[in-house]
């Protein structure tokens, strides 16, 4: 009986282990949205959302008279929107092709190469990508602009687009594609009637956090600027918020479309 | 002749080169029949039947030879998409298209073709293909519903009225109801029963019982031969080979 009542308190005692550090996984999302909170709630408001980024003189006469810094980070903002827009049009159809190539062809020579360089993409650091597209862009256009921002972003989105169509084509089931088939359907009204809209609905779950990169941009601006310093947590925490209220949407949606 | 819709001569499939899987089978298959096709795991019943509407060419590597007529015409030598639409079928696993309502699903078939058709003209193809696999009164009121909703018999029966709605020549069938429960089983057994008077079933089977209560017809294979084609009745009652026999009081498969 002894060995039993120690058995049992063994594995009370890894249960036990395993809730605690379970728990300790999520402190420092709770500690980083505390502090952005306490540091950044007073700068959140509609015009926070509406207006632009204020001029480092305005945001200094507001903090010297102890008032809220005017302005927000609509530019911010609106060059996510631009940028992600014109990133997913590049990318997304190309990546999207390729990965229905690379399911339906799997083990030919080019499917391999295809693969593995995409692989190689998917590893490349952004902040390579980001010097090509500056290269490419940037200096012989004369001038920092959200196509430029939009070329590395989707170079960074296509491995991605690549991979996780090939996987999820990949995992479902051959009886669909036969299905079609068997009804008379040719390849391609297979592929456009059917293996999309399945694809769709189990894809939904694509990272959605990256794209954030312009708001990131003006984070970088207000640290460099003594007198917006302030704003930094405010849109920090924006930022966090849009990833979540993303990441819950997208994961609705999957649920709603899940095969 | 008239009286036979599908005719199998000395057909023959291989998965490679050295290894024939269905070995020269001939057969002809009578119209308004259901026919089964037995036999143990691994002796080419499924390949025969996909050999029908050409399923094989979706996959490299695969031989047939012979021919296969079906109503006179031999589908070996026609354009698959046109077999596929004379040749309908119905899956293992209930595989109704996970993105379309019920509605859409039956007519997934036009959609697939790019067949347009009159507004009115699809809601009674859709009446018509749910009534005759009896899933109508089910589902009217769900009818924008996916049809991954429904219960296994249920998809199973939509995915018929899917093959139905094309108006095939023949239906075929690979053991259509081996991942059902009993009672949906028998609902499908009842349904192909009535079917039979519009199209001509062929239906591969595991389940013995089953191809002794619905199929007029029934083959028996064995490692990729055509052992025994007769009436059900003759051949569960007084088979003409001993290989049947034994497969049939259930000393192997």
């Amino acid at each position: 009986m002894k060995s039993v009542t120690n058995r049992i308190f063994k594995d009370r005692l890894l249960k036990t282990g395993i809730i605690v550090l379970s728990g300790l996984s999520c402190v420092p999302l709770l500690l980083i949205l505390g502090e952005m909170l306490l540091k950044g709630w007073k700068q959140l408001s509609w015009s926070f959302l509406t207006q632009s980024t204020p001029t480092s003189l305005e945001a200094m006469l507001a903090v010297n008279s102890g008032e809220r810094i005017p302005g927000g980070i609509a530019n911010g903002i609106v060059g996510t929107l631009i940028m992600v827009l014109i990133a997913t049009a590049i990318a997304v159809p190309i990546g999207l092709l390729c990965g229905i190539y690379l399911s339906e062809h799997r083990k030919t020579r080019f499917a391999t190469t295809v693969r593995f360089l995409t692989e190689l993409l998917q590893g490349t650091p952004s902040i390579i990508i980001g010097i090509i597209a500056y290269l490419w862009m940037v200096v012989p256009m004369k001038t920092h602009s959200a196509l430029a921002g939009a070329i590395a972003l989707s170079i960074m989105m296509l491995p991605l687009i690549v991979r996780s169509t090939e996987e999820t084509l990949y995992l479902l089931p051959a009886s669909l594609k036969e299905a079609a088939l068997a009804l008379g359907s040719s390849y391609r009204s297979m592929v456009i009637k059917v293996l999309l809209p399945a694809l769709g609905a189990s894809m939904i779950q694509w990272d959605p956090t990256r794209p954030s990169s312009a708001v990131s941009l003006l984070i970088w601006q207000f640290y460099n600027d003594p007198n917006l310093n302030s704003m930094i947590w405010s849109a920090s925490l924006f930022l966090l918020l849009f990833v979540l209220l993303l990441n819950i949407t997208a994961k609705q949606i999957s649920k709603k479309w899940r095969i | 002749m008239e009286n036979i819709t599908l005719s199998f001569k000395d057909v023959s499939v291989a998965y490679n080169a050295d290894k024939l899987a269905v070995i020269h089978i001939s057969a002809d298959i009578q119209k308004n029949s259901i026919t089964s096709i037995m036999g143990p795991s691994g002796c080419g019943k499924s390949t025969l039947l996909r050999a029908v509407n050409r399923m094989h060419e979706l996959y490299p590597n695969i031989q047939i030879t012979g021919s296969i007529e079906l109503n006179g015409r031999d589908i070996l030598s026609m354009n698959p998409i046109e077999v596929r639409r004379l040749a309908g079928m119905v899956f293992q696993c209930p595989n109704p298209f996970p993105t379309m309502s019920i509605y859409d699903n039956v007519l997934s078939g036009y959609a697939l073709n790019g067949i347009k058709i009159q507004r009115s003209e699809r809601d009674q193809i859709v009446e018509t293909c749910l009534h005759n696999v009896g899933l109508w009164d089910e589902v009217k009121d769900n009818l924008n519903k996916r049809g991954s909703f429904l219960s296994g018999g249920q998809q199973q029966r939509l995915c018929i009225a899917r093959a139905l709605a094309l108006r095939p020549d023949i239906l075929l069938m690979d053991e259509p109801t081996s991942a059902l429960d009993p009672i949906a089983t028998s609902r499908i057994e009842d349904l192909l029963v009535e079917l039979k008077k519009e199209v001509t079933i062929v239906i591969v089977t595991h389940n013995m019982g089953q191809a002794a209560r619905i199929s007029d017809y029934s083959m028996f294979m064995y490692l990729g031969e055509l052992i025994e084609y007769d009436k059900t009745e003759k051949m569960f009652t007084n088979p003409s080979d001993k290989r049947t026999e034994a497969y049939l009081v259930g000393k192997f498969g």
